[in-house]
């Protein structure tokens, strides 16, 4: 079902790409940056299933794409972007670990992500299966930046960008997921973003910051 | 080899000499231009060095040989990068002498000679540049090494003659590992040639500044020589950019006369191209506070490793 | 006729290498004691014995070498010295014959500079040193011969007797002689360790000859077995992380010659054990060892470079760098292990030539530049680089052969120290071809820790040479420092041609190391047979040359002089410093050691242990202080030898005191004997 030798180089230069967007997201000071990034990441996934879907001749993946595009590059970067305006948490992003060793630990974590897929890509029969070593990779770098975030609202987004790389597992391995579940997840993400967002503003009454680490007092002492 | 070889050889080592100077006038134009202002016309780096050359020499008092031979070192070392790379033509004597991983080793030696001279006079500021200077070199090479190692998957070869040969006959198309190496190679030669956002070239304030405090001691020839060799540096390093991802053009082994005007035009375009984008750079980035830098540097690495790691997972499916 | 004699006697040495090489190694301790007949006298011991110990040096360096690349067999002899039914078995083949040459061309330098060296009223009497010093020479070579295990441990005991003898030659002074125990502890315990690897090694047939530990076939487990504690022992010998904290304090604890000797010579015979004990009696079985010897090496060098940054005192840095520099040969013999053991034995042969050149030129340059520490020692008396500071007024011979030094360890080409580190960069192209699963995607990152490495060794000795050399003086009597005597220039001009040589010419040095890995793996390197460059694996993939890189630039340097000459002019007005107007530009304005290593100690914080003093505000004197201290120190070894102290202390009631409980203790063992035995 090869179309061309282009198309299999495009669409290993869209995962390619995604996955550095990971990494911007991992470096990046700024949540208002890291939004856009998300947006980013969103957009280029909707490229790839439009590609996927031209490839393969799938059309319930064009269904997929629009999804996306809708939900992932328009909706919630929107909603993300209001949340944060209202909450004043624009710029400023701390982190628990310098940037060089979290570069590094990614790193190490992208190795690991590829040496594990290599088998698996062995057996999938997709024409994208080469690219499941780059979605694990993307799914264990968003893990890796909700962990060693301190401000709530990267660690949502951080949730959110996992989502993005199971996505991308599950279109390259499998030419996509069955229709009712991607609209289920797609409603959970929905759903899991606004009550977050109410939180955030309840945490922020409360300690008059969205730094998580005042929510370490709320032991049993 | 062939005798007309050794004609192109000097040929191109004289054109990097003679355009090195208008290339950096060239992005000091284009810089004026994004910035609204109007620049000073392309000619401008060569008056300057007419200038330089023909005043008396000024030095202080307590500066030794090693002061006053390394700009001659310096332009030296330039120069043989220069024969090195082929920007024109890919059939050079010269360029067996050095593959990429040399060429490194001979930009550190550059770097190390410029850093003795800048403490040789015992200033403040010329230890401060000289540590600034070496500190960046340190964070820079591990990426320019990861770029080349990108390469030399690629291409089977570190010879850059060899690169260029190998990409003339097999064109490779988007491969993700070449637009990464790109990405860091750019940085890289931002760092390097002490472009923003690593180092502002035109700055005056000293407590800022990494290469201009290294010269602040030399006047006249021996500060003629020492621009040059930056101009030539950075034409060097773009003509490596340009070997490795713009290699189209570059008359290959056993070209005649008219291949090789073609690359001529072509190498001029391309630096053209090459100025302006480095400018664009420069006018939309900020300078980075210095201990800002290794993070800057870490990110070029982390590209050129990402490039290395995807071309081994994605493997020989592209057909490059 | 004299000619007839004289080409009879080089056809005779000429065919029996290895008796010749004895009777070099043999003369050394007759200097010894001949040094021993008049102690006190400098003219004697100093002027007449070292130099001719230095002869033999340059003796023994083209012996080897001729040996080396004539290709000649392996020679062996059997001496009826030693134990009864243990004689000492000795071994001349290209392995033995490589490391002579470096001892050799090393030793000769070193001798000559320390024959000009040595002056009167300084600690031990010369002729004691001269007595340890060509022991230690001596044992130093047998080590290298010796074909036994048994020959081997005496050798090995005797170099690191006749070290600390050496190194504690101004005894007098408390942490020396701290210095000193710190040395024979780590190397006593690296004695034990390899003594139990021998014993492991001969499995089973109590045959201590490595003739039969070569045929002996060991299990897997026993030849790791065997792999790790040769490692320990030759790590700690060699001085790597973390058995490397008996170097930092024995080297700038001995006089200069000492330290050159010790860090050219003696860290390269842990190499050759090591190599002996991998390549040729353990045939190299497992890829895993290859990763071990390589991750340490590379942390190893990292660390060693992380420190000498840091460092406020000359000799300390240069310890420190040897670490580092150690930490590079590791990583090729590690890496070579890897490609040897996955049947990449090409690459293999790459990987162990970088590390033979670097150990090859670590001995020239190292040695070059702890000589001429010893030079400006001398003239200053100051050891911190916090009281020098241009120097190269007052003593520009060696700031200009420590200037070739400097810059061929830090890897610049068109010197030596490059040419092994292109070597080794080229072979880490080679790794992603590995068939190891994760391992091969690991190890290129390796290669981006090495260029780290070497990188940060270059902007180490810009600080080492621009703090001692350049700028302004840091002490007003240092204008009045005068220069080496003629002995130790040619000491110094020796070696620093030896540097310049080898970066020039790499294809002899790659020759030499190509006999060795085709002794050891079975396979040279595909040098391409040209005078002018090297390209160790194929002329299209990569290559060098070092006399194009030299020529060219001088060419143009000369040209480009004369040019601006002939079409500007040459006037030249001196002033005093711009400083960009600044009025006061003491030598307390340039950058201190601490000054020039604070990049380092702000990036790598988390490999020192510090304590910082800085001043206040309102502070009317303010006072900086900053002091680093080495993690391993605290964590690993003061716990252990607090440790050893409590169970000492916990024994210790058997002593005591009082004559009879000694008595009943030899009582006790006789009955239990007579028990056990009847």
């Amino acid at each position: 079902m090869l179309r061309s030798h282009l198309d299999v180089q495009l669409l290993n230069l869209l995962a390619a790409c995604m996955l550095l967007i990971s990494f911007a997201m991992l470096s990046t000071r700024r949540t208002q940056q890291l939004i856009t990034l998300f947006a980013w990441q969103g957009a280029i996934l909707f490229l790839s299933t439009s590609l996927v879907a031209h490839e393969a001749g799938l059309t319930e993946l064009y269904f997929s794409a629009a999804l996306t595009l809708i939900l992932k590059v328009i909706t919630l970067p929107l909603i993300l972007h209001t949340l944060i305006k209202r909450l004043g948490a624009q710029w400023d992003n701390e982190r628990l670990v310098n940037i060089p060793i979290t570069m590094l630990v990614g790193l190490v974590l992208v190795i690991f992500a590829f040496g594990l897929a290599q088998p698996i890509s062995l057996l999938a029969t997709t024409v994208t299966r080469h690219t499941i070593g780059i979605a694990l990779a993307v799914i264990l770098l968003s893990f890796l930046m909700m962990i060693t975030r301190r401000k709530a609202v990267t660690q949502v987004i951080g949730f959110l960008a996992m989502e993005n790389g199971l996505f991308l597992a599950a279109t390259s391995a499998t030419y996509g997921m069955p229709m009712v579940i991607e609209l289920g997840i797609a409603l959970d993400l929905l759903v899991a973003v606004f009550i977050l967002g109410i939180f955030f503003f309840q945490i922020r009454e409360q300690f008059d910051s969205l730094d998580l680490h005042h929510l370490e007092s709320l032991r049993e002492e | 080899m062939r005798g007309v070889a050794f004609v192109w050889q000097f040929g191109e080592v004289l054109l990097a000499i003679a355009l090195a100077p208008l290339f950096s006038g060239w992005i000091a134009q284009c810089r004026a231009w994004m910035q609204n202002r109007t620049a000073p016309p392309l000619t401008q780096p060569y008056r300057m060095l007419r200038k330089l050359f023909h005043k008396d020499a000024v030095l202080a008092e307590n500066a030794s040989r090693l002061f006053r031979t390394a700009p001659y070192v310096l332009f030296g070392t330039m120069v043989l990068a220069a024969a090195i790379i082929p920007s024109v033509v890919t059939d050079l004597p010269f360029a067996h002498a050095a593959d990429a991983i040399a060429l490194i080793g001979l930009f550190a030696t550059a770097r190390v000679f410029q850093a003795l001279a800048a403490m040789d006079v015992g200033t403040a500021f010329g230890t401060l540049g000289a540590r600034r200077e070496m500190m960046i070199g340190f964070l820079a090479e591990p990426a320019i090494l990861m770029v080349f190692f990108n390469a030399f998957l690629l291409f089977g070869t570190t010879a850059l003659t060899g690169m260029v040969d190998n990409y003339a006959t097999h064109p490779s198309a988007i491969d993700p590992s070449v637009v990464f190496a790109a990405i860091a190679f750019v940085m890289v030669l931002l760092a390097e040639n002490a472009r923003i956002p690593i180092d502002n070239p035109t700055t005056h304030l000293e407590l800022t500044m990494i290469h201009e405090a290294m010269v602040l001691e030399y006047s006249a020839r021996h500060l003629a020589l020492i621009e040059w060799a930056s101009s030539l540096k950075l034409f060097n390093y773009a003509c490596i950019g340009i070997a490795l991802f713009l290699p189209w053009g570059i008359a290959i082994h056993g070209a005649t006369v008219g291949a090789v005007l073609i690359a001529l035009v072509t190498l001029v375009v391309k630096l053209a191209l090459c100025g302006a984008m480095l400018a664009l750079i420069e006018s939309v980035s900020a300078k980075l506070r210095i201990f800002r830098a290794p993070e800057f540097m870490a990110m070029a690495f982390l590209i050129a490793v990402l490039g290395l790691l995807v071309h081994l997972l994605l493997g020989g499916n592209t057909g490059a | 006729m004299n000619t007839h004699l004289g080409a009879n006697f080089l056809n005779s040495i000429l065919s029996h290498p290895l008796a010749s090489t004895l009777l070099i190694v043999a003369s050394w301790p007759v200097i010894a004691i001949a040094c021993l007949l008049r102690p006190h006298s400098i003219r004697y011991v100093a002027r007449f014995l070292f130099p001719v110990g230095a002869v033999l040096c340059v003796g023994m360096f083209l012996l080897a070498g001729g040996f080396l690349i004539g290709g000649h067999a392996p020679e062996v002899m059997t001496l009826p010295l030693g134990l009864p039914d243990l004689p000492f078995h000795l071994r001349l083949d290209a392995l033995s014959a490589f490391f002579l040459m470096i001892l050799g061309l090393s030793g000769a330098g070193i001798s000559t500079f320390a024959a000009g060296y040595f002056r009167s009223g300084e600690g031990t009497a010369h002729g004691l040193l001269g007595l340890h010093y060509h022991v230690f020479l001596a044992s130093m070579a047998v080590v290298m011969l010796a074909d036994d295990a048994y020959l081997f441990m005496v050798a090995w005991e005797t170099m690191a007797l006749a070290s600390y003898f050496l190194v504690t030659s101004q005894h007098r002074l408390p942490e020396i002689r701290r210095a000193g125990f710190l040395y024979l502890l780590m190397a006593h315990l690296g004695a034990v360790c390899i003594l139990l690897s021998f014993g492991v090694m001969q499995g089973g047939s109590w045959q201590f000859t490595l003739d039969a530990m070569r045929s002996a076939s060991l299990t897997p487990f026993w030849a790791t077995a065997a792999f790790t504690l040769a490692l320990l022992g030759f790590g700690a010998k060699a001085g790597l992380v973390p058995m490397h904290v008996w170097l930092p304090e024995a080297h700038p604890a001995a006089p200069s010659p000492v330290s050159a000797m010790m860090s050219g010579l003696m860290l390269k015979t842990a190499i050759y054990g090591l190599l002996r004990i991998t390549f040729d009696l353990l045939h190299v079985q497992s890829w895993r060892w290859g990763v071990v010897v390589l991750t340490l090496g590379i942390f190893s060098a990292l660390y060693g470079a992380v420190f000498a940054a840091v460092q406020t005192d000359m000799k300390r840095l240069l310890a420190y760098s040897s670490i580092e520099n150690i930490g590079l040969i590791f990583t090729g013999i590690g890496l070579s292990i890897l490609f040897a053991a996955s049947n990449m034995r090409l690459y293999a042969a790459l990987a162990l030539a970088a590390a033979l050149i670097h150990a090859l030129n670590h001995s020239l340059f190292k040695s070059l530049l702890f000589l001429a520490t010893g030079s400006v020692l001398h003239a200053t008396r100051h050891r911190s680089l916090g009281k020098l500071g241009g120097l190269i007024r007052p003593m520009p011979w060696v700031a200009g052969l420590a200037l070739i030094g400097t810059l061929a360890i830090a890897g610049l080409p068109p010197l030596n120290g490059f040419v092994s580190e292109w070597l080794l960069l080229q072979s880490f192209l080679y790794t992603p071809q590995l068939p190891h699963a994760f391992i091969n995607m690991l190890i290129p990152l390796g290669a981006a820790a090495l260029a780290l490495t070497v990188a940060l060794a270059a902007y180490v000795m810009v600080k080492f040479y621009g703090v001692i050399f350049l700028g302004q003086p840091r002490e007003t009597l240092l204008s009045e420092a005068h220069d080496a005597n003629w002995l130790e220039r040619i000491g110094l001009a020796w070696l620093a041609a030896g540097c310049v040589a080898i970066g020039v010419q790499p294809q002899l040095a790659l020759h030499a190391a190509g006999k060795t890995t085709g002794m050891l793996l079975g396979q040279t390197i595909a040098s391409d047979p040209s005078v002018w460059r090297i390209a160790p694996i194929a002329p299209e993939q990569a290559s060098y040359s070092g006399w194009v890189f030299l020529a060219v630039i001088l060419c143009v340097v000369g040209v480009t002089f004369l040019a601006v000459r002939l079409i500007a002019h040459g006037r030249m007005r001196r002033t005093p410093a711009w400083d960009c107007g600044y009025p006061w530009q003491t030598s307390r304005m340039q950058d201190t050691a601490e000054g020039f290593g604070q990049p380092i100690r702000h990036m790598f914080g988390a490999f020192f242990w510090m304590e910082r003093d800085l001043p206040s505000a309102s502070d009317l004197t303010p006072r900086y202080r900053v002091y680093i201290e080495d993690r391993f120190w605290r964590a690993l070894y003061k716990p252990i030898a607090a440790a050893v102290q409590r169970l000492a202390d916990a024994v210790s009631f058997l002593q005591g005191g009082r004559l009879a409980f000694y008595l009943l203790y030899s009582f006790l063992t006789l009955l239990g004997l007579l028990v056990f035995v009847l």
